[in-house]
């Protein structure tokens, strides 16, 4: 076979270029996120210069309260942007991918609603799960209720025969559930307490600090080397099921771990900043569009786009009332909504 | 040469298991081999068996290897599969799609000998020319080719087939089998196919399973397609004519049952 397979060497260089522009593409995209990595340390109640930026970060030093501003306030936000914005994105991504639905997210999967009872309970009964300080209960909480349902989700695709249409049902199922524990709850809350909720479900980066941004960066590490070792057997996910087993994937092994570990981005980024709507969905549907789905590229360029997004809205955020910092949950979703309106009408073709 | 041993398969549903075959040996020689057999026979279930994708009672050896004691990874070194039903369609160019047929090779970057063999197979089938499209854009008979060639890749020497015909033009049919025929000769190639005409034009062994799952008949097409055969595991009346090379050419005429 092979004799007549050399006839030609098989000009491939167009492959070869499309690899170099996807590069380009994912260093020009590297390049936005620090533009606005940057834009967001300097924009606030007391706008700051960008020689003024670099003397503090680079310096130590910096000119009245400046150093303080930069270090403890504005570095761990704009820095928390860009990680969440990166795990949501990556999270969208290979759950779409797995669940072969490009308007899937770890939202689908009840995550989200299951972190939002879990900061319901905190707020409105006081109580915590984890036995923690009074600071990180609402934090804790929304972690440990988003892990519960992920680990009900894990189980529930370890079955044997859990395809991806059950895990969606599942997810729905799940969805539905928490929203309806957590209408309880507001149901028997007073006003301050459902003021407090209804705040920390828009979604918000003034809480951020250098533990949080730690904790989220590293499981956003751990979780990227991993998919990136599995970025060809991911992009065989995109096929049918038995076409991708019939190459020598392991779709069911390979749909759990997407499952854990999407599962613990989305329990970080969730229940540190709130409910973010959309990024999950958007930022990969930009990205398939613009490299399509080798997830070499399509796993970097959907942490890219989502950093992208939730960093813009949170300039956005800032800009809007001068002074004064909208709930970052809103204005994602309110950027969101017409790309997602794009999607589905837009759809034809794309799986 | 590649011999199932006795081998059963059941699914298993909440009424019960419907077996599919039971205590099944056959045997497949090199070269172009076909299964034939009515809807619901086990022809895809016997393909899917042997790549390993179900669990089966029995063994099934190839030279004196034990595929059935072999992983996933072992077994896909040197056997590919095509399944039949291909609702997938993805965000990736004919080149990639491609690509993906030899998985195990692939890493951070592609190798020059992956792309190499990945467009020789595309010019192979003739459709080079389609290496840059996006997958999804194309025609059904074009995407099936695509996956032809994305079980070709990686140079198996067990192929497995199933129904790789369906939604292929006149011409890519007659061209595929003769391609088929004509791989290497220690190659095992085992093709699931409904056109009988099409099996008795190409294939060297015919194997019939019928509606039991029962092993008919295995040999030559001229010695298993016969008007008794069609009558009895196709229920249908025939006549059975011979071409210049001697093989059969089927004329049906009407279901037994009418």
């Amino acid at each position: 076979m092979n004799d007549r397979l050399r006839m030609s060497k098989g000009n491939h260089d167009f492959y070869n270029q499309l690899i170099r522009k996807r590069i380009l593409l994912l260093i020009l995209l590297l390049t936005i996120v620090l533009v606005l990595f940057v834009l967001n340390i300097s924009i606030g109640s007391s706008p700051l210069s960008l020689k003024e930026i670099f003397r503090v970060i680079f310096t130590g030093q910096g000119e009245g309260h400046n150093v303080m501003i930069v270090r403890d306030i504005r570095l761990p936000m704009s820095l928390m942007a860009l990680t969440v914005g990166a795990c949501l994105g990556i999270g969208g991504c290979e759950i779409q991918t797995i669940l072969r639905n490009p308007i899937a997210s770890p939202y689908t999967l009840g995550i989200t609603s299951a972190a939002t009872f879990g900061a319901a309970l905190g707020l409105i009964l006081n109580t915590n799960v984890l036995r923690v300080s009074e600071s990180i209960m609402i934090t804790a909480n929304a972690f440990t209720f988003a892990l519960l349902a992920s680990i009900c989700v894990y189980a529930f695709s370890s079955r044997t025969g859990a395809g991806k249409n059950s895990i969606v049902l599942f997810g729905i199922a799940l969805n539905f559930l928490f929203s309806a524990l957590t209408m309880v709850l507001q149901y028997i809350s007073d006003d301050e307490d459902l003021k407090s909720l209804v705040f920390w479900n828009m979604g918000s980066m003034l809480k951020s600090n250098w533990t949080k941004f730690f904790i989220v960066c590293g499981a956003l590490f751990l979780c990227f080397i991993i998919l990136y070792k599995n970025a060809w057997s991911l992009t065989a996910m995109t096929l049918d099921d038995t076409k991708a087993q019939s190459l020598g994937v392991d779709t069911q092994k390979v749909r759990r771990m997407v499952i854990i570990l999407t599962s613990m981005l989305t329990a970080f980024a969730v229940s540190f900043v709130g409910a973010i709507g959309f990024v999950g969905i958007i930022s990969p549907h930009i990205a398939r569009q613009l490299v399509g789905e080798d997830q070499r590229f399509f796993l970097p360029l959907s942490a890219l786009i989502g950093a992208i997004v939730v960093s813009l809205s949170f300039v956005i955020s800032k800009l809007i009332i001068p002074g004064v910092i909208l709930p970052i949950g809103l204005v994602t979703a309110i950027v969101g909504i017409p790309v997602f309106l794009t999607i589905i009408f837009r759809r034809t073709g794309v799986m | 040469m590649l011999k199932t041993e006795n081998i059963s398969f059941a699914y298993k549903t909440r009424k019960g298991k419907f077996p599919v075959f039971r205590d099944l040996s056959i045997e497949f020689a090199p070269g172009f081999n076909v299964i034939l057999g009515p809807n619901g026979a086990g022809k895809s279930t016997l393909l899917k068996s042997i790549f390993g994708l179900l669990k089966y009672k029995g063994t099934i050896r190839y030279g004196k290897e034990n595929i059935t004691a072999m992983n996933n990874d072992e077994r896909t070194k040197f056997m590919s599969y095509l399944p039949q039903m291909d609702i997938s369609s993805s965000m990736l160019t004919v080149l990639e799609m491609v690509l993906l047929g030899r998985l195990p090779e692939l890493g951070r970057k592609v190798k020059d000998i992956d792309l190499e063999e990945a467009m020789g197979t595309l010019e192979m089938l003739n459709i080079e020319d389609l290496a840059p499209r996006h997958f999804a854009e194309l025609s059904g008979g074009q995407k099936k080719t695509v996956f032809i060639a994305q079980t070709l890749v990686r140079n198996p020497k067990v192929i497995l087939l199933d129904e790789p015909v369906n939604s292929l033009d006149l011409q890519k049919q007659l061209e595929l089998c003769h391609l088929l025929r004509n791989l290497s000769k220690d190659t095992i190639i085992i093709v699931v196919l409904h056109d009988i005409n099409l099996a008795s034009r190409f294939a060297k062994h015919i194997g019939v399973l019928d509606d039991n799952g029962n092993l008919y008949g295995s040999g030559s097409p001229k010695e298993v397609v016969t008007e008794k055969m069609l009558n009895k595991v196709y229920g249908v009346i025939a006549s059975v004519n011979y071409d210049e090379d001697d093989r059969p050419v089927v004329s049906a005429i009407k279901s037994n049952r009418q």
